[in-house]
């Protein structure tokens, strides 16, 4: 069960084979993270890499990561490429059919910050944090996909910590401005 | 046809409409007056001896710094039955440039005519589509042009990327998952 053997309590493997107890939010993170369908979104290069993640050779699916053709059936957008600003709009449209829970992954520099058209791409959107809330930056130009595939284990890192049940300012989906040690640059909720 | 050949083909047929040629450039071309581009080109293509059947480019320049300042449309022309290549080009002023169409001839300038409308403000007189290819519709300007300044917003969002934005962009691995350290977790543990 992975992750679930951590869980240690009084009740823990006190039973036989066919029943265990866990907590709700143990059990849907553990769900979730293991069935993140992304959408097949490629803006630029960067979805050349994403490609070859998906592929055979780096295999997303081991980790139950998937692509999907729709943005009404995916958890994760995996931003990959240059977001120009007549794309924005576009991008922001197809971050809200997503269903929640939902997360973002900005592939590459030009999707971070601008990356190379920093100063003289008038047409390119500084970061899509601007336009949606982004969960996992992953820098390289174009990244490779053992980047990729560490950002993705990054966000199933992200993911088993959420609370879901007892929810505490932002949390699910909207995990942008979060560091890795918990601290974050918005303001919680109480 | 070598370069000279067809100068002189175009020379003897419009006469002053070709105001100067550079056959010796890398590429060689020939001036046309901007009124005269549409029937240059339906010349080049129709004459048998010419046969430029493919436009391979159709692209714009500025040159904001030459007496007059002007802009320029060149033509980049290919004939598939006698594999020579030629180029044209027109002048034209900086301040409300039009140049007539040359898509009668060639179909594919359509869109390279809508691409250079779109980021140099060209206008094609008798353009059937005279609409922005690459930009947004409701885009304001020519980016292409030099004296082109960036906004600061488009449709709100940031065009110039804000002090803070720079900020946050060297802090790097503060807001990403951080440099890729693929080291096993204990791998430098010293033995007691």
């Amino acid at each position: 069960m992975g992750d679930m053997s951590e869980v240690k309590g009084l009740i823990h493997n006190r039973f036989g084979d066919g029943l265990f107890f866990t907590s709700a939010d143990q059990i849907i993170n553990w769900s979730r993270k293991n069935s993140i369908w992304f959408m097949t979104f490629g803006l630029a290069c960067c979805a050349i890499e994403m490609m070859a993640t998906g592929a055979s050779r780096y295999d997303t699916e081991r980790f139950g990561i998937m692509p999907r053709g729709t943005p009404r059936q995916t958890d994760l957008m995996i931003v990959a490429g240059t977001v120009t600003l007549k794309m924005a709009t576009r991008v922001k449209r197809l971050y809200a059919q997503m269903p929640e829970p939902k997360y973002v992954l900005s592939m590459g520099s030009c999707a971070n910050n601008g990356g190379p058209y920093w100063k003289h791409g008038y047409h390119v959107l500084k970061g899509v944090d601007e336009v949606i809330p982004v969960d996992v930056y992953v820098p390289g130009c174009p990244p490779r996909p053992e980047a990729l595939l560490y950002g993705l284990l990054k966000l199933q890192e992200k993911i088993q910590e959420d609370r879901v049940t007892r929810k505490r300012g932002y949390t699910v989906g909207s995990l942008a401005g979060a560091r890795l040690d918990g601290s974050s640059d918005r303001p919680v909720t109480k | 046809m070598d370069a000279r050949a067809i100068h002189e083909t175009l020379v003897a047929r419009f006469g002053e409409k070709i105001t100067s040629a550079a056959l010796e450039a890398a590429s060689p071309f020939a001036v046309v007056a901007t009124d005269a581009i549409a029937e240059v080109a339906a010349f080049c293509k129709a004459d048998p001896a010419l046969a430029f059947d493919n436009l391979m480019c159709l692209a714009a320049v500025d040159y904001p710094k030459e007496t007059p300042p002007r802009m320029e449309v060149v033509y980049h022309l290919n004939s598939y039955e006698h594999l020579h290549t030629f180029a044209l080009k027109v002048h034209v002023p900086r301040e409300s440039p039009a140049v007539p169409t040359v898509e009668k001839s060639w179909g594919v300038a359509n869109w390279h005519e809508r691409e250079a409308f779109d980021l140099f403000g060209i206008a094609f007189t008798g353009h059937s589509d005279p609409r922005r290819i690459l930009l947004p519709d409701d885009w304001e300007g020519h980016p292409l042009r030099k004296d082109w300044q960036d906004p600061e917003y488009y449709n709100g969002l940031h065009v110039k990327p804000t002090q803070q934005m720079a900020e946050r962009a060297l802090a790097g691995e503060a807001i990403g998952v951080g440099p890729f350290d693929f080291t096993p977790k204990n791998a430098h543990v010293e033995e007691p």
